[in-house]
């Protein structure tokens, strides 16, 4: 029997600047994980993750990370997506930089 | 130093036009990412977790001031406005923008520097004693042999698809300060009964998920043969090593699998047919080499200003008793600039830093710099009659922290602040660590101790070998850090033994704090240090330490 499947999203790397990325309902890349479309369906999942690594001028290194429901939208399950969402805890540098939530 | 010569220059000059051409190709989409991949990784270019990252490689570890200065330059205009230096006495670059790599190539090679092999499964940076050609047990300089090995593994065309990467560490001291166990191919310099000097060579040393100490497979290999020689090596693993699983790839394990003895006839048996082939051609090359080493005219002169100096002022004499090093020229010291101020991030220094690091090599240390896989810099040669004034100027520039050798001289790999393989973080850990014993006030009193910090199972933090060693691990779905004692990196080396279940984030610290507690508690007096007494007492009395708090909370 497979493991039930938990919700997802879309992410990668920018391939010019090379920082995370997200993948919106309406095909659009964000910046912001809030932003993402949260996938609720394995099948659906799986079609989301082949478009986007088709997208291959635009991203690097696209796969599905944990994700769950948020009040403002999607949010990292796992640590390692939660940092990807901020930056480095060592200076204020990346994503946290231009922050505008908290 | 070395200079390079027009062959040098013509091939970094071409290979930075080639990535242009990649990189443009890759941008405007004719290029697809499995396409670019081993291509950027052939120029140092990785892809991490917020951005790319340029490796650039530090020959041995030695720099110049000019090359010190573009570094700066390059953290300003395209980077951050900082660098981190690493564990194989490279520096990276946290920040840069793919479209921006050619030039910051280009801006290297202006300065004879490149980011060439310090990726890929080839024959990576050759990383040497940080006190080369300073140190006063120093039998020869091993900086000419790190050159002509670099000059002949840089795309050397037997070796640029080897089952996976391969390092190479040289030191000309009995005593090692080059890790010279944990590497795999380790050069360590000594004389025979007739005092001639030559390398002990030792191979499949390495770190990561198996960690190995490397086996001698030569007690003495004259310096001519060193070419030939580790060709044989490296031509014996090439046919040899695994290439069906990555895990298995590195020559620690084939030399694991097969045995010394068997690696050791096949070498040999391949060092036979080489040594005619190179036909003395290395040793002319090696020749040069040797002159663009020569050191400098050290100037002699009184030490009084020295001795008054450390009389007058203890925070001055704190930062000698621990950042100086004995130096083979009289009058004259080894200057350790930590990078470990208590709270920073260990290795990083700003461009400001760097090019204060610069000016001091230029005004006082014969124009020398070295960076050390502790993650340091040091200034080999600095005049005792100076030193005080180094001292001022390198407070001036916040770079004047008196804890080299000691507690809050981490070892930090960028862990999960920036590593794409990173299972946990290393750097707030490294941070956290310094600060509490900053605030305890008692490293001084602690004395030597090495504590080193890995992110990952990889081991670029050198866990393994760490008097203490950290490594970070994800434990279902959090940060946990797991404990070995006992490490030693040095010419005994010896990997850690695990202390038992590992910490949390939160826990670490205290953690750390028990074991160093423990130490003071129970060794014989200030002059016996924490790997003596981890020697003499066993895991034990530190594992009680340790865990006596989980089990009163149990009890």
């Amino acid at each position: 029997m497979s493991r039930q499947f938990t919700p997802k999203v879309v992410t990668a790397n920018a391939l010019l600047e090379g920082d995370a990325v997200w993948l919106t309902e309406d095909d659009r890349w964000t910046r912001d994980i809030a932003e993402a479309e949260l996938i609720e369906d394995e099948a659906h999942a799986q079609i989301r993750l082949i478009d986007a690594q088709s997208r291959k001028a635009e991203v690097v290194g696209a796969y599905l990370a944990d994700a769950k429901a948020g009040t403002a939208g999607p949010e990292p399950v796992h640590f390692r997506e939660a940092f990807r969402t901020r930056g480095p805890s060592n200076y204020a540098h990346g994503k946290q930089e231009h922050a505008s939530r908290p | 130093m070395y200079q390079y010569t027009d062959f040098d220059e013509a091939f970094v000059r071409t290979r930075v036009a080639q990535f242009r051409g990649q990189v443009e190709r890759r941008i405007d989409g004719s290029l697809t990412e499995d396409e670019f991949k081993p291509l950027r990784l052939m120029n140092g270019l990785y892809l991490q977790l917020h951005a790319y990252m340029l490796r650039v490689a530090i020959p041995y570890g030695t720099i110049n001031p000019g090359q010190m200065r573009q570094l700066a330059m390059i953290a300003e205009r395209w980077d951050r406005g900082y660098g981190h230096f690493t564990t194989r006495q490279n520096i990276q670059f946290n920040w840069p923008k793919l479209k921006d790599v050619p030039d910051i190539l280009d801006a290297l090679a202006d300065v004879q520097m490149h980011a060439i092999q310090t990726s890929g499964n080839t024959i990576r940076n050759v990383t040497a004693d940080h006190f080369a050609g300073a140190a006063a047990d120093e039998i020869e300089d091993p900086r000419p042999y790190a050159e002509l090995l670099r000059q002949w593994s840089t795309d050397h065309p037997e070796f640029q698809f080897l089952p996976r990467k391969f390092k190479i560490a040289v030191t000309g001291s009995p005593n090692d300060r080059a890790v010279t166990k944990s590497h795999d191919i380790g050069l360590r310099m000594v004389r025979n009964a007739a005092g001639t000097p030559g390398f002990e060579v030792i191979v499949g040393g390495g770190l990561g998920r198996t960690p190995m100490i490397g086996k001698v497979v030569r007690d003495f290999l004259p310096v001519e043969d060193l070419l030939p020689y580790c060709e044989a090596i490296v031509s014996v693993w090439n046919l040899l090593g695994r290439r069906d699983n990555k895990y298995k790839a590195r020559i620690k394990i084939t030399v694991h699998e097969h045995g010394i003895e068997e690696i050791s006839r096949l070498v040999e048996e391949r060092f036979a047919t080489l040594k005619a082939a190179f036909g003395g051609a290395d040793q002319a090359l090696l020749a040069n080499i040797r002159a663009a080493f020569a050191p400098p005219v050290f100037a002699e002169r009184p030490t009084d200003g020295f001795e008054a100096a450390r009389l007058a002022n203890p925070a001055f004499a704190a930062w000698a008793d621990v950042n100086l090093a004995p130096h083979k020229a009289p009058g004259h010291a080894i200057v350790t600039i930590s990078l470990k101020k208590h709270g920073a991030t260990p290795g990083d220094a700003t461009a400001d830093q760097m090019r204060a690091m610069a000016d001091l090599a230029e005004r006082y240390g014969y124009g020398e710099l070295r960076i050390s896989h502790e993650q340091n810099v040091i200034l080999p040669h600095v005049h005792k009659a100076d030193l005080p004034e180094v001292y001022a100027r390198l407070r001036a520039a916040d770079l004047a922290t008196a804890n080299v050798g000691l507690v809050s001289d981490i070892i930090a790999c960028p862990g999960m602040d920036y590593c794409a393989l990173a299972t946990a973080r290393s750097i707030p850990i490294a941070q956290e660590i310094a600060e509490r014993f900053e605030a305890l006030k008692i490293e001084h009193e602690v004395g030597p101790l090495k504590i080193k910090i890995s992110g990952c199972i990889n081991a670029c933090g050198h866990h393994h070998v760490g008097h203490i060693g950290i490594l970070g691990l994800d434990r279902a779905g959090v940060e946990n850090y797991q404990v070995t004692l006992g490490g030693d990196h040095t010419e005994d080396a010896v990997v850690g033994e695990k202390t038992g279940p590992g910490f949390s984030a939160d826990e670490i610290t205290g953690a750390i704090e028990r074991i160093v507690f423990a130490y003071l508690d129970l060794r014989e007096g200030p002059e016996e240090t924490f790997l003596q007494a981890y020697r003499r007492v066993g895991m034990q009395p530190f594992k009680a330490a340790l865990y006596e708090k989980d089990r009163a909370d149990a009890a």
